[in-house]
């Protein structure tokens, strides 16, 4: 997974690029399962790897394939990210440790959860459509919100030419 | 093994900033946001994680099963990631037709020569 973000990060041939995302989604979807997250790892694979895809492979349809050489050196970019993942990894420092049962995300609702007061043996699927269902309304309303603005921007307008004659001018 | 998935997850996250900072290419910054998002996802999934437990489906023969709740959240982030992606996608694709390319220099270079013609104008 390293290796692909490192080529993802140095190639310029756009349309490598959007494959290898599409490897590095699989590769994550893999890990989840692993970290026994099998709802999410299957939205991952279909949506990640799949949907992703699809959607930069046709951006990248009506744009060049190729990016341009960059015109500096990113020292700064470098200098900053590297200060960013030293704080970063300062501050996991005092995280509890991997899979330790007494660490507060186990212990704070996910017990209630667990007591499968709804009866949907899927745990997962019971929290998303019944405990935090607000949330999952509000997931569908920024859905829908991208999906106008979507249809706002591409749709073709009806006075194109004078519009963009006087932007030209 | 203990802090080695938060030391992975982080070095993801920066390698999405990088790419997000350091690349001029409006796709490519596109990708990099969405690297960034994955190393989240894995940032909230790993503590959910129990040596020994299962996938949080219930069944008698099992007593230990992993947190489900950052599993919900994140279903709920891969989805708006994807909305988000197509979103700046359709910006992307507009920008190429208004300017003629997706480079963010070149597209500061034409910025700066409009105005300096508009300044002439006037």
């Amino acid at each position: 997974m390293v290796l692909a973000v490192l080529v993802i990060a140095r190639t310029r041939n756009l349309f490598s690029v959007i494959v290898l995302t599409g490897v590095y989604s699989f590769l994550m979807a893999t890990v989840l399962v692993a970290l026994d997250a099998v709802d999410v790892a299957m939205t991952e694979a279909a949506v990640g790897a799949g949907v992703s895809t699809v959607l930069l492979l046709g951006a990248l349809h009506l744009c060049k394939a190729e990016e341009a050489k960059p015109a500096h050196r990113p020292w700064i970019p470098l200098a900053l990210s590297m200060a960013t993942a030293l704080l970063l990894i300062y501050g996991s420092l005092g995280l509890p440790e991997f899979s330790d049962p007494d660490a507060p995300i186990h212990q704070h609702v996910t017990p209630r959860y667990l007591k499968n007061e709804i009866e949907v043996p899927n745990v997962v699927t019971a929290v998303l459509a019944s405990f935090r269902s607000y949330d999952t309304l509000g997931e569908t309303t920024v859905v829908f919100t991208a999906g106008a603005g979507i249809i706002a921007l591409l749709r073709r307008r009806k006075t194109p030419k004078n519009e963009r004659d006087k932007h030209a001018e | 093994m203990a802090h080695f998935m938060y030391i992975a997850t982080v070095f993801l996250m920066v390698a999405g900033l990088y790419i997000v900072m350091a690349r001029g290419n409006l796709i490519k910054k596109l990708i990099g946001l969405s690297i960034l998002q994955t190393s989240v996802y894995l940032l909230y999934i790993a503590p959910g994680k129990l040596l020994g437990g299962t996938a949080p489906i219930l069944a008698p023969q099992y007593t230990v099963y992993s947190n489900p709740l950052p599993h919900v959240l994140i279903l709920t982030a891969i989805v708006v990631g994807v909305a988000t992606l197509a979103l700046g996608l359709a910006i992307t694709v507009r920008i190429r037709e208004a300017y003629g390319t997706i480079e963010e220099d070149e597209i500061i270079a034409i910025e700066i020569e409009l105005l300096k013609k508009a300044d002439k104008l006037s």
